[in-house]
């Protein structure tokens, strides 16, 4: 059993951070990075995030593993059709990989190969069902495996995304198809963490809230415009525009976020782009 | 139909560089309701040709040029003007350009780019509502097929790039899953919500398709 679901099942507060793999293959300063986390149960890694091409997930997730660090491993649906899907799963579930976070995955416009052909043979849901299905020692075609995985599969949900009831359709299909933990994509609003909190709650899944440290105006501008599924919104660019010192600016939200979480739901997934070091203060 | 639209010139130019005399084959068909291949478009680009320095021996639209043997039936009309030539030239799709092809041994230059299935939405602008996946679940999802109109072909319900309503692709659409979701609510009906669908069965859309009525 993974760290990650036995403090989620013992209720207490849980943190998530969050590396991505380089772009080539030097893993060591990002294993640096991921070797002084504090006060944190799991790290995701991220899957070509962003459609951008860098090394394999599924790579550095065994290598924090090797670490004694818990990962948790993004896989997405975009790149890799059901075959290699359930052959990366299978690989992590060799390497000792529990945690997945199963994703449909942003877009390949977005990325730096806008000409490469997305995937998308399953969705999210569906993946979810076919780590389910592993689970139990079966693939998707039925065949049974030698030694069977034990994958504790999250999904994700965007609280800020509407209309909110088409979203929260899709959770309670993820739910069914075996999500055992949610971790939201960036919140800036409470209301809209109180609402998903409480939609989800009777589910009994729990949910882990996306804190971004976002560190100035340009910055949170630049997300608007470029990651899909993030908003910023006005009133929170407002404040980075009249702050004196936007990056303690950033951190104060970064806080406050955590605070609305550790009051609504069971946790925080922290992205902190590059900043890992400020985690113990944003906690 | 197939819609279809003229290869950049430049591209046309250097495909055809090495010929001097050339036959034009037009469709009757999508190629001409989308005014790429049309009578209209033949001449037009006779015209071209001939400020290229380069000489049509003949022309003809076929009724569909994706009629095998109306295409060879057609080409032997014109046999005389068909052997004149140094090469083909195709005005369009895919499909008309290789029943030609598939009926001389001459040289084919293909003009157009075939771009989709499409519905007409007004003159002119046309839509993808289809992409012939051989598994349809239109009837479950209030006639929007999700596998077209969603830019991930998601199955079942919106990716997290939805924002207020609309795809995280191309902010001007309306996400396909919204549509679905309000239709049927419109309909008081859960239609495809009220199941996880399974992954499409893409063996039936096996390369290249084949298909006999029995």
């Amino acid at each position: 059993m993974s760290l990650l679901s036995q403090n989620l099942a013992a209720g207490s507060f849980v943190v998530t951070a969050e590396v991505a793999p380089p772009k080539g293959i030097d893993l060591a300063p990002v294993l640096a990075v991921a070797e002084k986390l504090q006060g944190v149960t799991a790290v995701n890694v991220t899957d070509n995030q962003g459609a951008n091409m860098r090394l394999c997930s599924l790579v550095l997730a065994g290598e924090l593993r090797r670490r004694g660090i818990e990962p948790v491993l993004q896989l997405t649906c975009r790149d890799r059709n059901r075959v290699a899907l359930q052959s990366d799963l299978l690989g992590a579930a060799a390497l000792g990989i529990e945690n997945l976070l199963l994703l449909s995955g942003d877009h390949s416009k977005f990325g730096d190969h806008p000409d490469a052909r997305p995937v998308f043979d399953l969705d999210a849901v569906q993946l979810l069902e076919v780590a389910a299905g592993l689970n139990r020692g079966v693939d998707m075609a039925g065949k049974p495996l030698t030694g069977v995985p034990s994958f504790f599969p999250g999904a994700a949900v965007n609280p800020a995304a509407e209309p909110f009831e088409l979203v929260l359709q899709k959770v309670r299909k993820k739910v069914d198809s075996g999500a055992r933990f949610f971790q939201t994509q960036a919140v800036f609003s409470r209301s809209e963490l109180e609402r998903l909190a409480t939609a989800v709650a009777p589910l009994g899944v729990p949910v882990l809230a996306g804190v971004l440290l976002v560190r100035s105006a340009k910055m949170a501008r630049f997300l608007n415009a470029n990651i899909p599924g993030m908003r910023v919104p006005d009133d929170v660019i407002a404040r980075f525009d009249s702050a004196a010192d936007p990056m303690l600016e950033g951190m104060a939200m970064a806080r406050e976020t955590v605070g609305w979480a550790r009051e609504l739901c069971q946790g925080v997934h922290l992205m902190t782009l590059g900043h890992e070091e400020k985690i113990p203060e944003i906690l | 139909m197939i819609i279809s639209e003229a290869k950049p010139l430049a591209e046309l130019e250097e495909a055809l560089a090495p010929f001097g005399k050339l036959f034009l084959v037009g469709c009757a068909a999508c190629a001409t309701a989308c005014k790429a291949g049309g009578e209209e478009e033949v001449f037009r680009f006779q015209e071209w040709l001939a400020t290229q320095g380069k000489e049509a021996t003949g022309s003809v639209v076929i009724d569909e040029a994706c009629h095998i043997q109306r295409a060879a039936r057609d080409l032997r009309h014109h046999a005389e003007a068909v052997k004149a030539a140094d090469a083909l030239v195709v005005l369009a799709c895919g499909s008309g350009v290789q029943s030609i092809s598939s009926n001389t041994d001459k040289r084919v230059v293909g003009a157009l780019n075939s771009l989709f299935l499409g519905n007409v939405r007004r003159f002119g602008h046309y839509e993808e509502m289809c992409s012939l996946c051989g598994d349809c679940i239109l009837n479950e999802t209030a006639g929007i097929c999700p596998l077209t109109n969603c830019a991930k072909g998601l199955l079942n319900g919106p990716c997290g790039g939805m924002r207020d309503g609309h795809c995280e692709v191309d902010a001007e659409l309306d996400c396909a899953w919204k549509l679905i979701y309000e239709r049927l609510q419109r309909q008081q009906r859960p239609g495809v919500f009220a199941r996880r669908v399974p992954p499409k069965q893409w063996s039936r859309r096996r390369k290249p398709g084949r298909h006999k009525i029995r």
